[in-house]
């Protein structure tokens, strides 16, 4: 293995506050103390039910629903309300969210389902929700504190239904409503028919938000309806779903048959020509929802990768003691697995993936931070605008080009700019909103789509560097419960095709573009040797153009290559871009640590040897995503032309109908890349011989 | 009758890391000590909770935590102490290495204490912990209290209650595990905690967040107080010896454990 002695190398493995100034938000001492309560609840309790047996049931325990009281307690449930409703986080709040989920799924996802699904069932009120709805249902959200005897509110959120339409379409929905009273003058009364599939929260939920579609010519399309307990009617929640994962959050099957005021329709309803318009159809709400909460599923994942790293070095130290070979002392005894380079290799694997995924993850819980008070003065400006449906669309197509025309103002040398146009582009909240957005909409499902459905594979990998012991209930950090759990995070709030059917219209944006184009800029300029930078820099070149190439390019027969039908061309081309967009921000943040770090004197000691392994791995990461995107352009640049005479790329100009001009500058951009690939491997060898000599605790801080 | 509860304790490394003592240029300390999560000593801990619950059942009165350690790493352990109950920091900057001159160290608290604005004696009940979880000298309250001025003084204590007459009714542990029940009249007095009787309180952000708004600019004030061994020269440091036999049995008696202690004390 390479040399290391005269370079920084990584002495323990990562403290809080270093985390809290790569994952920026060590100016936040609110979430720095939300991470610190979840905490001990995740690693307490939570563990120790985990560990006796608590996940091996599909029905809720008492031993499950006594967690309520400890989320409740500890500031968990009320993580997502604002201060006046019961809250103790002043403005958004997704990363506060996605650093709960990510706290509770180092231990068990379940547990963070659960405790995000209420987050989940009150989000349509919250992003929706009429005044009078968020006045009346937020603070009865808000665990009762001592002294207050009412009932706790517990929210699910309904949206899927039984065969044969769950997960096959959220657009279309079998749970309706019709109108049963409608008296002049007064409010008018929905019978509510909604049969559920897979909703979480219902074994102790009082209050639900569900999907319905009208069945009724005076009520015009779809919404989110509120639905509780004590409505008139019949509320089944229904019987467990025989679920293999996440045991620890409450799922069912529930039946729902109840009379509710119109009133409850969630943003309320305006009537025109006796008929009653819902100001927002179930897709509008559960779109505002999904792209935030869907964060935090990314998260989950990339949470259980880097909660293996400490038990499976543990795990492979420990090998061979207690053996009749290898005595204190010995290198046998001391490393055990350690002296085989594959299995370091393979963790840092692991590693680099966990942080790629919490770098993407954490990125997009900010996005959304940030885009939260534009979002809510874009609809104060269009409401004041009398703006409102289509006409939403329309206004942002005219917006787009500004937004386009601000980005690439941005870059321009500043002597030589429009300045007093960009700052009027810059000033102006629906041109920023719409450059934010046009970021979210790849984000979001870029986070949720690779972190979760690469996490899952990798922590398959995690799994098998345990040995016999990863399939076992015994197995340190519950390894085999978050690979299964993994799957389910790939699948639920969205599972993978719908990713990257979002992913294959929303990177085409223009204004996505114009960005990516600047970012690929910025990587290449950044002054951080040993990053990868160059490498990712060159995979973005290198994916941009075959994108533009493949838009307008034909197969062998004359058929357009990019096209909504075509996923066999759409889809890997979202992978490959979930790849570069985790790499990215891997790099960004190990950058950002560096710089950071530099002015915290608490980090000063481990700052050096941590950054030297954090570049490391953000070589390993760049080099792995470089290897897939090459793999997936030259599939999708080549592989629909007709096979040459000559069978390699080079001479592939001989062939009829290639356009040897563009694979030119496709095989630059191949052999650009190729040679940013120089000496990675070193830094795969580095980044493994640390995980030698890094100290770790005496024991998990977990039970198992 | 309302009461000025002071509380002495600092941080130490999270027992569960691996803790392996080497020489540096300060003396005897621990490998990676800056790198290693802390937490607030649990005897400090014991003390600060209980001061917490006295303080809540005498309307008036009010804790302060007297603090000693890197400021950088006090703030990260008062992200968690500051939800347990609500208190004001005073902190000072300097080492919070078990290795300190324990006078050195008690110099540096007393005249925190005494530069507290509003410091009245006649009220004053000094707490901390008569031990510590890392290199504990056992003296450095009592000295803070004889620097203090205050004589009365208190150590191994379990248990406090206030009487009617304002006097303190105080029980500290002795050998044979019983305690010594003593009366002292009325503050001030320095009480070392032992253990007490409360369990760690659960986090609550919203006491967290209440605590904060005063801890940041504690923090933000702290005064360099370059504590140091003193003239005490160490010759050898080592952990103490410890063997791990691990056993999982599930479902045990009461009476079937204590009879394996048993055994194994007896070496059998």
């Amino acid at each position: 293995m390479a040399a290391t002695d005269t370079l920084p190398s990584l002495q323990t493995l990562p403290s809080d506050q270093l985390r809290a100034l790569q994952w920026r938000f060590a100016d936040r001492y609110d979430l720095a103390m939300i991470v610190q309560s979840v905490r001990p609840i995740a690693r307490g309790p939570v563990a120790r039910l985990v560990a006796q047996g608590g996940r091996n049931t599909h029905e809720w325990t008492a031993e499950k629903n006594a967690l309520l009281a400890i989320y409740d307690e500890s500031g968990i449930t009320a993580a997502f309300l604002n201060p006046e409703f019961g809250g103790f986080i002043e403005g958004p709040k997704n990363l506060a969210l996605a650093l709960v989920a990510f706290e509770l799924s180092w231990v068990d996802a379940g547990a963070a389902t659960c405790s995000l699904a209420s987050n989940l069932g009150v989000a349509p009120i919250h992003e929706r929700g009429t005044a009078e709805q968020v006045a009346h249902y937020m603070p009865l959200v808000s665990p009762p504190g001592p002294g207050d005897s009412r009932e706790a509110t517990r929210v699910a959120f309904a949206l899927t239904e039984p065969i044969p339409f769950v997960g096959v379409e959220t657009g279309l929905l079998s749970g309706k409503m019709r109108i049963v009273e409608w008296e002049d003058g007064k409010e008018p009364m929905l019978h509510i028919d909604k049969r559920g599939r897979f909703i979480t929260n219902m074994d102790f939920a009082n209050v639900v938000t569900a999907a319905v579609d009208s069945a009724d010519p005076r009520i015009k399309g779809s919404c989110i309806v509120i639905l509780e307990k004590t409505d008139p009617g019949s509320w089944d929640a229904g019987v467990p779903t025989r679920k293999m994962v996440h045991q620890l959050s409450s799922t069912c099957d529930p039946v729902f048959n109840l009379k509710v005021p119109a009133s409850r329709i969630v943003g309320g309803y305006t009537v025109k020509d006796g008929v009653i318009i819902p100001n927002f159809s179930h897709g509008e709400i559960i779109e505002a929802v999904f792209r935030r909460t869907r964060v935090t599923v990314g998260l989950m994942t990339s949470s259980k990768l880097l909660s293996a790293i400490e038990p499976i070095i543990r795990y492979q130290r420990s090998r061979f003691r207690g053996g009749e070979t290898g005595t204190p002392g010995s290198p046998r005894y001391d490393l055990g697995l350690q002296t085989k380079q594959d299995v370091l290799h393979r963790l840092i694997d692991v590693w680099a993936t966990g942080e790629a995924g919490a770098a993407l993850g954490f990125e997009t819980a900010r996005l959304f931070d940030r885009l939260d008070p534009l979002d809510r003065e874009k609809d104060r400006l269009f409401a004041e605008q009398g703006i409102s449906g289509r006409g939403v669309l329309k206004a942002f197509a005219r917006i787009q080009q500004d937004a386009i025309d601000c980005v690439t103002l941005q870059r321009q040398p500043e002597a030589g700019r429009d300045q007093a146009r960009l700052d009027l582009l810059e000033s102006n909240p629906l041109v920023q909103y719409a450059i934010l957005d046009a970021q979210a909409n790849v984000f979001c499902p870029a986070c949720k789509l690779w972190n979760t459905g690469y996490g899952a594979t990798v922590m398959r990998e995690a799994v098998s560097l345990m040995g016999g012991y990863g399939i076992t209930e015994d197995c340190p950090g519950f390894l085999p419960h978050k690979w299964m759990d993994a799957q389910l995070e790939a699948t639920y709030e969205g599972p993978e095709a719908v990713q990257r059917r979002q992913l294959s219209v929303t990177m085409t944006s223009g204004l996505f573009l114009a960005q990516f184009e600047g970012w690929i800029t910025d990587l290449e300029a950044l002054q951080a040797p040993g990053s990868g930078a160059c490498i990712t820099a060159s995979a973005m070149r290198l994916w941009l153009w075959s994108l533009r190439h493949l838009q307008n390019a034909t197969d062998v027969h004359g058929a357009k290559l990019y096209q909504s039908n075509r996923q066999g061309v759409t889809f890997p081309l979202t992978d490959a871009l979930c790849w570069l967009m985790a790499s990215r921000q891997q790099i960004l943040d190990t950058v950002e640590l560096g710089r950071s770090g530099a002015a915290d004197p608490s980090v000063a000691d481990e700052l050096p040897g941590t950054l030297a392994f954090f570049m490391d791995l953000c070589q390993v990461q760049a080099a792995r995503a470089a290897g897939e995107t090459a793999r997936i352009c030259s599939e999708l640049v080549l592989g629909y032309l007709a096979k040459p005479a000559v069978a390699c790329a080079c001479c592939a100009d001989a062939a009829p109908g290639v356009d040897a001009t563009a694979l030119q500058a496709f095989s630059g951009h191949r052999a650009r890349l190729d040679a940013c690939l120089y000496g990675f491997r070193l830094a795969k060898d580095r980044a493994a011989n640390a995980l030698t000599s890094v100290m770790i605790p005496e024991a998990l801080d977990y039970p198992v | 009758m309302s009461y000025q509860i002071i509380v002495c304790g600092s941080l130490v490394p999270d027992p569960l890391q691996t803790l392996e003592p080497v020489t540096g240029p300060q003396g005897p300390a621990l490998k990676n000590e800056m790198m290693l999560p802390s937490w607030l000593d649990p005897w400090a801990g014991h003390a600060l909770y209980e001061a917490a619950r006295l303080a809540g059942q005498h309307a008036g009165s009010k804790v302060w935590l007297v603090s000693l350690g890197p400021k950088a790493k006090l703030q990260q352990v008062m992200m968690t102490v500051a939800q347990k109950v609500p208190f004001e920091l005073v902190a000072l900057d300097g080492s919070a290495g078990g290795f300190t001159d324990a006078s050195e160290t008690a110099a540096a608290l007393a005249e925190a204490i005494l530069a507290i604005p509003g410091l009245d004696l006649t009220k004053l009940l000094l707490f901390g912990g008569w031990e510590s979880a890392s290199r504990g000298a056992g003296a450095t309250l009592q000295i803070v209290g004889e620097r203090l001025g205050i004589t009365d003084q208190f150590q191994g204590v379990d248990s406090l209650t206030l009487e009617a007459d304002g006097s303190l009714r105080i029980l500290e542990r002795v050998e044979g595990g019983k305690h010594q029940v003593s009366v002292c009249s009325a503050p001030p007095a320095v009480l070392g905690w032992a253990t007490g009787s409360l369990p760690e309180p659960r986090n609550n952000p919203q006491v967290g967040m209440a605590n904060m708004r005063g801890i940041m600019p504690a923090l933000q004030k702290a005064k360099p107080s370059p504590v140091s061994t003193g003239d005490i020269t160490f010759t050898s440091v080592t952990l103490p010896t410890q063997t791990r036999t691990t056993q999982v049995i599930k479902d045990a008696s009461p009476e079937q454990i204590a009879a394996d202690i048993v055994a194994w004390i007896k070496g059998g």
